[in-house]
């Protein structure tokens, strides 16, 4: 019993509980000593003794100490025990109860059972000997004074002390972020000055810069992820980049634009074409502004904007005045038809069947019937059948 | 005797500083676009710097994405404008964001028959959330409401509607304006708006509260019922998440962008 020292029973950075139990009391060698009814835990680097009437009363071993463990049966009137067979204490060790003794072993007695689970427990660890990957601050506090005595299980003060250091650690690792964030947007908000400070010569003496000189401002522009302070409109349109990308999407989405009719709106492709890529996805900036390129790089496909707004891609070979045609052609049919009805007959998106009847709409063809069950189409019989 | 004409050798004169001029501006320009090639390398230096000490928070952290946005909106940058911007290749913000564009177009055209192409801020996060699974990134609602208004440029109609205490996300190329936007945040508290509310609320005539809640039927935003006690309700589908949320159907997802 002299390898025990005192301790406030506060858990070390780094150790963990592994399994605790009532009722266990200590014998030095065989015998009964006065530390006769508390929880005994197992952490991860020690073994602690509360007395369960004074709480203050704690003791600990290093599991360092432990030579070996056996087990001790119950018998009549006998509680079961695990032997704890000890190195003798080192030099400098803190105080404990005893001064010496002339055992070099503890019996730990279950009075109130919990020894079979304990002594795998502790076997483990014994074998395990994580306390060696875990240096703990120190190894055994000395705890003499009395007001400290706060009544907390040793497991709970222990979690909530490691939640701390690691809430603290996160807090650095945050601010350090902070710190280097700001530092980072200083030199960017420099290199935004320097670029409105070029637009401006830019705009002073247009004619005189040359297109070379142009495209590359814009791809550093493009680079930084500033907007083009002299035209105000999305930067980055005519880079070599969106060039580059519009052949791309040429020739990702001539099959896909067969297989719908010749037409697609802008945000089926934008989801088509990142589904496919996976990484390194297009915004839809880039999108755009490829796409605006598609007809000036005489590529087969052509970006178009509807009166709505709507965005469509669409095969140069499509004519969607043609399909207008069809259109009438299925509405006469039907009677009648919503863009909903229209859009299941005909295999398309809503939008876009939308987009057509509007068109037909427009070119005469149809007429609308709007009320609140919906927006409904008719063949113009007004300028059919006048 | 001949004159020198004052005026012809002035202008002439003139006319040699000016292009003198030019071409110092010129070579002004393209000295400072040298400049700015250089800086950009040193810029990306830094970045890449940065990118390597601290892209997982960026990555884990909403709250840092969050600060992260908002200092570059400040200095007028936007880190989302291209994929090939330096924020992007270097920190990973766009595909973090791109990505989330495709999941919030497909979560809204899935759902669109339902609402008509209006759905909550937080009925999306739901969505959205479920359709990534339990490993992938977490998604805050600030990051949904950035990946959307990158989404406007595509021309779909997509939108961001100001009720409440929260938002209505539009995704459809229809005319909301004002008189439709305040009808929706009356409507946000209850999920339904009846003419007397609106004509007591907003002091508006019946003709007007009418137009607007027949444009919004129309547009499937929201429906009507007749067998309320009392007068007809105008109910918001896109409210409905409160009373009982609704999981997207298999067909629904088929109807989605495969």
């Amino acid at each position: 019993m002299d390898r025990f020292a005192w301790t406030s029973g506060l858990l070390e950075l780094g150790e963990t509980l592994v399994v605790q139990q009532r009722g266990v009391r200590l014998y030095d060698g065989e015998e009964k000593v006065k530390f006769d009814s508390g929880v005994l835990l197992l952490s991860t680097h020690r073994l602690i003794w509360r007395d369960q009437k004074n709480h203050e009363c704690c003791i600990a071993i290093p599991l360092s100490q432990v030579v070996f463990i056996e087990e001790q049966a119950a018998g009549i009137g006998k509680s079961a025990k695990i032997v704890v067979h000890l190195h003798p204490a080192s030099s400098n060790k803190e105080p404990g109860p005893f001064q010496s003794s002339k055992y070099s072993y503890i019996k730990l007695s279950f009075k109130e059972h919990g020894q079979i689970e304990f002594y795998r427990r502790l076997s483990e660890e014994i074998t395990q000997r994580r306390w060696e990957n875990m240096p703990t601050s120190q190894t055994i506090q000395v705890n003499k004074d009395s007001q400290a005595g706060r009544i907390r299980a040793v497991g709970i003060v222990g979690i909530e002390r490691k939640l701390e250091e690691k809430r603290k650690e996160t807090d650095k690792n945050i601010s350090e972020a902070f710190e280097d964030l700001s530092k980072l947007m200083e030199k960017a908000k420099e290199m935004v000055e320097l670029s409105k400070s070029i637009a401006n010569k830019i705009k002073e003496k247009q004619g005189d810069i040359t297109e070379d000189e142009t495209i590359r401002f814009k791809s550093y522009l493009l680079s930084m992820g500033i907007a083009n302070p002299v035209t105000r409109e999305t930067y980055g349109s005519g880079t070599h980049y969106h060039m580059q990308l519009a052949k791309q999407l040429a020739g990702i989405l001539q099959t896909p634009l067969e297989e719908r009719g010749g037409i697609m709106s802008l945000t089926e492709v934008y989801c088509l074409v990142n589904r496919a890529r996976g990484l390194e996805l297009l915004s839809p900036e880039d999108l755009v502004n490829a796409c605006k390129m598609l007809e000036s790089l005489k590529l087969p496909l052509r970006l178009r904007i509807f009166d709505s707004g709507v965005m469509v891609i669409e095969l140069q070979s499509h004519n969607e005045e043609e399909m207008v045609a069809s259109a009438l052609e299925t509405v006469s049919e039907k009677g009648s038809l919503t863009a909903d009805e229209f859009a299941k007959l005909v295999g398309m998106s809503v939008l876009l069947a939308k987009e057509r009847l509007l068109l037909a709409e427009k070119m005469g063809h149809l007429c609308r019937d709007d009320s609140v069950e919906g927006l409904r189409f008719y063949p113009n019989l007004f300028l059919t059948q006048s | 005797m001949h004159r020198r004409g004052v005026g012809a050798g002035a202008i002439a004169k003139k006319k040699l500083a000016e292009a003198k001029y030019k071409e110092r501006g010129t070579v002004l320009a393209e000295d400072q676009l040298a400049q700015m090639s250089k800086q950009l390398d040193m810029f990306k230096t830094n970045l890449e710097e940065f990118a390597s000490k601290h892209k997982q928070e960026i990555r884990k952290n909403p709250e840092f994405r969050v600060q992260f946005q908002d200092m570059c909106a400040t200095i007028g940058v936007d880190p989302l404008a291209s994929g090939k911007g330096f924020w992007s290749e270097m920190l990973g913000v766009g595909d973090f964001y791109y990505e989330l564009g495709v999941q919030i177009i497909e979560v809204c055209l899935a759902l669109k028959h339902r609402n008509g192409g209006l759905i909550t801020l937080e009925e999306l996060h739901q969505q959205v959330l479920k359709g990534r699974g339990k490993f992938a990134q977490d998604v805050s609602q600030d990051d949904l409401l950035r990946a959307i208004k990158k989404l406007k440029v595509l021309g779909n109609g997509f939108g961001i509607i100001p009720v409440g205490g929260t938002y209505l996300i539009q995704s459809v190329p229809a005319e909301l304006n004002m008189d439709h936007t305040v009808i929706l945040q009356l409507a946000e508290k209850k999920g339904y708006v009846t003419v007397s509310e609106i004509r007591s609320s907003l002091k508006w005539e019946t003709e007007r509260a009418k137009q607007v809640l027949e444009h919004l039927l129309k547009e499937g935003m929201a429906w009507l019922d007749t067998q309320a006690a009392g007068e007809p309700q105008y109910w918001l589908p896109a409210l409905f998440t409160e009373l009982y949320s609704q999981e997207i159907t298999p067909e629904e997802a088929k109807e989605a962008i495969p």
